[in-house]
């Protein structure tokens, strides 16, 4: 029974940081479907997010909702101005060159935040409820538990704006065929600069989630391998293969983390991508002929 | 006569800085009207179109010379959504739906052509279901599930969404049975008729086009090599043979195992 319980504890934990996973993944398969561009700097763009939340709340002493509110608005106008200034002139270049830029892109942000706060850790100001949650006999850290349901209230959101709102359609339509998109009269640059806002702002959010749980410091950009691996699971276009691998992926790891110990947390994260590389590289939900790098 | 809605003066195209596909193309579309633009292919009727709709930069492709003037301003300065936005629909070959769309998402897609118009944003289902009350049944179907025919009507309807003055129409006969062959076409004709749609009109199935057309233009590697009104293109003997397919003297049938040479007689003289 204890054994049990225990399995579920950790299980739990790992469903929120799943969550955040997911979420991250979605902001990654947003960028991918509207405009085709692999973008590794995402770990970095979350990380920016979560460094804007803790200057501004911890910094400038705003309170924390206001400072949520202005960090949000950061991540999404970092990714405007990361696809004004650096992708929109890659257009049409080959895939490896605009995939390669966005490595150096992350690069430059891990290098502006630890110019700003310097490399030390920090702790993210408190703003997830704090008292511990027992679903019947089971425990649940707060933090993980209140960052899934934020997660997955979010990408609810999300889903909905691209299932209902006009935006999600053209984004879509845009996804799916570009020159069609234009002849419906969609402004396509602008859907792009859309779609890298959008998941500027996701990151954003997530960052300060994942910031609360894991501490702060420039090494939450790594976060974004393991997403990484996370949307070649589920499949590089594909949002419900996202949200699948993203749940998978952090039951996993925790799951490795508490019963082989730490260090396989990552052992058996990038095991499951060697594996789902050799056997659909397409990953568990993607579109078969998708361009492989 | 008054100035044409679309006025296409002596273009180039060169694809990937290399292949020079269009070569001096010059047509006019007057407003209201149907003209029919045939050729065999890799003429360079699709490129026509997409040097049109402004397109080209998508396919690597660039206008070299000449000009297009849509009306009356030119098109080189217009981003494509903008082109579409003042009332020049493109309805692309092989029909791209959004297949991954519903066929009224696909409609609400096609409602960004109506951004910036005057009489306001909203687009007009009922307008489209009353061309094809067939979409109205599927409306709620993915457009990749749709047969051909429906694909193709689904095409049309996204372009009649825009409330277009000038239609550009890539091949909607193309992989379709006869029968429904006909009925776009018929329909194609009733948009013109009844909502003054002018339409530019590439076609391979020439006889159907002519049929609709006022004014033909038939174009080969690159250039235009004869145009007049229908009349004129169906008298012509080399029309007749190489377009409509019927023989010189009096519709007598040739065997294939002639039409082999075609290559070293289709050229045209002019």
């Amino acid at each position: 029974m204890q054994g049990l319980i225990e399995f579920i504890e950790i299980s739990l934990t790992g469903l929120g940081m799943g969550g955040l996973y997911a979420l991250t993944g979605v902001a990654f398969v947003l960028i991918y479907k509207a405009t085709r561009v692999i973008n590794l700097a995402i770990g970095e763009m979350l990380m920016v997010g979560a460094y804007l939340f803790f200057g501004l709340a911890a910094g400038l002493a705003l309170p924390w909702w206001l400072a949520i509110l202005f960090a949000l608005a950061g991540g999404g106008l970092l990714g405007l101005l990361l696809e004004r200034a650096v992708i929109r002139p890659m257009l049409g270049e080959n895939p490896i060159s605009v995939f390669m830029v966005t490595i150096g892109l992350g690069s430059i942000l891990v290098g502006l935040v630890e110019l700003i706060w310097t490399a030390d850790p920090r702790r993210l100001p408190q703003f997830l409820p704090d008292e511990p949650i027992f679903l019947g006999p089971v425990f649940v850290f707060p933090e993980p538990f209140w960052s899934f349901v934020i997660a997955a209230a979010v990408i609810g959101v999300f889903v909905l704006l691209f299932r209902y709102w006009r935006g999600g359609v053209a984004l879509r339509a845009t996804a799916l065929d570009q020159g069609a998109a234009y002849a419906m009269g969609i402004n396509v640059p602008r859907v792009y600069a859309l779609a890298w806002m959008l998941a500027g702002m996701i990151a954003a959010g997530a960052g300060m989630l994942l910031g609360s749980i894991a501490g702060l410091s420039p090494a939450l950009a790594l976060f974004g391998l393991t997403v990484l691996v996370v949307v070649i699971v589920g499949g590089l276009d594909s949002v419900p293969g996202v949200l699948l691998a993203g749940i998978l992926i952090g039951w996993i790891e925790s799951l490795a983390g508490s019963y082989l110990g730490g260090e396989y947390e990552h052992l058996v994260t990038f095991a499951l991508l060697l594996v789902v590389l050799l056997v659909r590289p397409w990953g568990l939900f993607g579109t078969p002929e998708v361009e492989r790098l | 006569m008054s100035e044409p809605l679309l006025d296409i003066a002596n273009i180039e195209v060169v694809y990937n800085r290399a292949v020079q596909v269009l070569r001096g193309l010059s047509l006019q579309v007057p407003a209201g009207e149907i003209v029919a633009l045939l050729g065999s292919n890799g003429a360079g009727k699709s490129t026509t179109l997409k040097a049109v709709s402004n397109v080209l930069s998508l396919e690597d492709g660039e206008l070299t010379a000449g000009r297009i003037d849509y009306a009356g301003q030119a098109v080189s300065a217009r981003p494509p959504h903008q082109l579409v936005r003042d009332g020049m629909c493109h309805v692309m070959e092989g029909r791209r739906v959004f297949e991954e769309l519903t066929v009224e998402e696909n409609l609400v897609a096609a409602g960004y052509a109506l951004t910036g118009r005057s009489d306001g944003g909203r687009v007009d289902f009922d307008l489209v279901y009353e061309y094809f009350p067939r979409l109205h049944e599927r409306r709620r179907a993915l457009a990749g599930y749709l047969s051909g025919g429906e694909q193709q009507m689904l095409a049309i309807g996204r372009a009649l969404v825009g409330r277009p003055r000038l239609m550009l129409l890539d091949e909607p006969s193309l992989g379709l049975s006869p029968m429904l062959v006909e009925d776009i076409f018929t329909i194609i004709g009733r948009i013109n008729a009844e909502q003054g749609v002018a339409m530019l009109l590439v076609e391979q199935n020439a006889s159907l086009a002519l049929a609709l057309a006022s004014y033909g233009y038939i174009m080969e590697s690159g250039r235009v090599v004869i145009d007049g009104t229908p009349d004129k293109l169906m008298a012509d003997d080399d029309v007749r043979e190489f377009y409509l397919g019927m023989g010189e003297q009096g519709g007598e049938q040739r065997s294939y195992r002639e039409v082999k040479h075609y290559k070293r007689r289709k050229r045209w003289l002019s």
